[in-house]
């Protein structure tokens, strides 16, 4: 059998831009200054970057702000010139950074369409066919003697998608930046990109947004300063997205901290006779590292680690867990157990460890320690309101404070009395 | 097929069809979209102007016009340059058109590419497209003021003459000219933002230095008319002058000196329009970043 040729093949791709560091724009500077040479930092914003899209496949480039996919798509549309690395295309290419590139807001639809098409890769005559086409698909036949100043926004939108439905190329190269804009245009932006997969056209869409790739996206490459991280299935890279994405919080709080102990500002809320003091939590994964983004539907293990100072008979140990939202979302008391947590000695370290399913939605958390003597729980010996944070990360985000595996159905209990 | 033998994606895509994407460049694509991108850019563009005002038409002319109406009156009336020159108004009013075709393509050309930065940074095309059609702009309204000036030239009654033949080679002379420059300074201006300025003041000195307003009989032969007929400018204007109206003025060569002296502004005409298409050709794959 032969293989079928891939839509894209990007082979080793290196972009380099030179950052100038001192801007010399004009002559007069060079003239006054012709022996300093320009100094140049150079930028790689695409770091040998290889993968390859079968024909009928939509495909995902994600990253952050940064991350050099949005250089990759430029390069792909042979906008900017590669430094190394081979690109191949098979078939027809639109690029689609912008709706309308070219519009001119003085202009009526047609000359409109026609020039849009024509900067797209139509020749003037298919342009011209597909006017037609364009204003139907766009539903404006009304407004076709309208300049498009005079177009709302919406209106305005309809007719580039038209066009860029209508260029009918094999390979759509796509930016996020169409999907600005309100729920509406989104929402009509999103049924295009669904149309389009289920024509068959191959697509690569640039996107930070791991819920559209999810939407759409059979494969996806997942950049990082300009590297790939990865390339695989949407829950697989988008589980990786957004780890990469929360990791880097912590990271960077911590580095701006002098003192051994993170203080997140709520250390004067800190409460107790100290006679023992809370001096590290941390959270693990099965392996027993420590981690800062536990995965969503795994098992979330909380450790807390205490130094007492003085002699205490069978302590009250717990914690609670708030969400961004400052709502208490769990607690865990040795009271509730009825544990006799055991006598410590001055000097003396234990761990406290609690362990439950991770059924939070994706969002930043922060866990608060706690440490009583026996009793009521009220005579406190240390409470440090939020010694730790951190992001649940995982592929559901309902909004809605748990992520919890159901069932749902909904069946026809009684049929209708005629 | 053993797995060592499995083709490589780069491998099916180069026996399956596929083109490799070479980058942005000044003449990427078929010749057929350059013209047809240019053409398209143009007339769009020529159309707004066109039409975009009431009078569109009657500004486009009116430029010239006035121009031409100050300068005949002085140069006439009060300095009198114009004395003893047969149809000194007409070729005037002609003279006044082809620097202003000059002028208006060679400034446009200036801030192009840098206008354009919506089309350059987010679309592939060739880039030559854009100062090829500012040029094609320019003509339009060229042809349409000479259209004026016929309907002046025959209320004139300035004889048809074969001469008159002569307006191809020299339009073309002045087509390679500018096309030339508006390469030239839009590659240029992306980078060296005081090309601007500079080319302002050019403009305004190649006016002078070009045989329009006065005869060029009345600059003394010598080193002062070498210069200004170093001009391609004026090698286009005076020929025009002696071909079209006036027998009795100094052809280019003439004026010149000897016809061999031509081979310095022809020369020059021909190594603007190489040197302006090698920068811009250069340029091109960078524009896009460089902006």
């Amino acid at each position: 059998m032969l293989p079928t040729a891939p839509a894209i093949v990007v082979d080793g791709v290196t972009k380099r831009f030179r950052r100038p560091q001192e801007q010399m724009h004009t002559l007069k500077e060079r003239a006054l200054h012709p022996l300093r040479r320009r100094a140049h930092d150079a930028f790689t914003a695409v770091d040998d970057v290889s993968f390859a899209v079968e024909q009928g496949e939509f495909f995902g480039i994600v990253g952050r702000n940064g991350s050099g996919k949005s250089t990759l798509l430029k390069l792909i549309a042979g906008i900017y010139q590669t430094n190394g690395g081979e690109i191949w295309v098979n078939g027809r290419l639109s690029t689609f950074i912008e709706l309308g590139v070219g519009f001119n807001p003085d202009l009526a639809a047609r000359d409109n369409v026609v020039l849009n098409g024509i900067m797209l890769g139509l020749t003037p005559t298919e342009a011209r066919e597909r006017y037609e086409r364009v204003l139907d698909f766009a539903e404006l036949r009304e407004f076709e003697h309208l300049k498009l100043k005079n177009y709302s926004s919406g209106m305005h939108v309809r007719l580039a998608f038209s066009v860029m439905i209508q260029v009918d190329a094999d390979v759509l190269l796509i930016d996020e930046v169409l999907a600005v804009g309100d729920a509406a245009f989104q929402q009509k932006c999103f049924d295009q990109f669904n149309r389009l997969r289920d024509a068959g056209k191959t697509i690569v869409l640039v996107t930070h947004d791991m819920g559209a790739v999810r939407r759409f996206c059979h494969r996806a490459i997942l950049l990082e300063r300009g590297r790939e991280l990865a390339t695989g299935d949407p829950e697989g890279i988008g589980a990786q997205y957004m780890e990469q994405n929360f990791r880097r919080i912590p990271e960077e709080a911590q580095q701006t901290d002098t003192g051994v102990e993170v203080d997140h500002g709520y250390e004067r809320y800190r409460f107790g006779d100290g006679q023992a003091r809370f001096v590290d939590l941390w959270l693990e994964d099965e392996q027993g590292e420590r981690i800062e983004a536990p995965t969503q539907g795994r098992e979330l293990v909380i450790r807390a680690e205490c130094e007492f100072y003085a002699d205490l008979e069978h302590p009250l140990v717990g914690l609670t867990i708030e969400n961004e939202d400052h709502w208490p979302v769990f607690a865990a008391s040795s009271a509730w157990h009825g544990e006799r947590t055991g006598g410590f000695k001055a000097g003396e370290r234990a761990t406290l460890t609690v362990k439950l399913p991770n059924l939070f939605t994706t969002g930043r958390y922060f866990v608060s320690p706690n440490l009583a003597h026996r009793g009521s729980g009220l005579d406190l010996i240390d409470r440090r309101p939020r010694m730790h944070d951190f992001v649940v990360v995982g592929v559901r985000s309902s909004g809605h404070i748990l992520e919890v595996d159901h069932d749902l159905s909904f069946e026809r209990t009684q049929a209708r009395v005629p | 097929m053993s797995a060592l033998a499995e083709p490589t994606p780069l491998d099916r895509i180069r026996t399956g069809g596929g083109t490799r994407v070479a980058g942005p460049s000044a003449l990427s694509g078929d010749w057929r979209r350059i013209l047809a991108l240019t053409w398209t850019l143009a007339y769009t563009e020529w159309r707004l102007k066109f039409f975009g005002s009431v009078l569109g038409y009657a500004w486009q002319l009116a430029r010239p016009l006035a121009m031409f109406a100050i300068y005949y009156v002085i140069f006439t009336q009060a300095v009198r340059l114009g004395d003893g020159i047969r149809y000194y108004a007409p070729a005037l009013l002609m003279s006044i058109l082809l620097y202003q075709f000059f002028a208006e393509v060679t400034g446009a050309s200036v801030g192009a590419v840098v206008g354009r930065e919506n089309l350059v940074r987010k679309i592939h095309f060739p880039r030559i497209v854009i100062p090829l059609s500012i040029v094609l702009q320019a003509t339009f309204n060229l042809v349409l003021n000479l259209v004026a000036v016929g309907i002046f030239i025959a209320l004139g009654g300035v004889p048809v003459r074969a001469g008159w033949l002569w307006m191809i080679p020299l339009f073309g002379l002045l087509l390679m000219l500018v096309t030339g420059l508006a390469m030239l300074l839009s590659a240029l201006y992306v980078r060296f933002r005081d090309v601007q300025p500079i080319w302002e003041v050019v403009t305004q000195a190649a006016f002078y230095a070009t045989p329009i307003i006065y005869p060029i009989t009345t600059v003394p032969e010598g080193t002062l008319r070498d210069i200004i007929m170093l001009n391609p400018l004026s090698v286009i204007v005076e020929q025009m002058k002696h071909a079209m109206f006036d027998p009795d003025q100094p052809s280019a060569a003439a004026a010149s000196g000897a016809a061999w002296h031509l081979v310095f502004p022809l020369g020059l005409v021909l190594v603007l329009f190489v040197v302006g298409f090698v920068t811009f050709n250069r340029s091109a794959p960078r524009v896009a970043e460089d902006l």
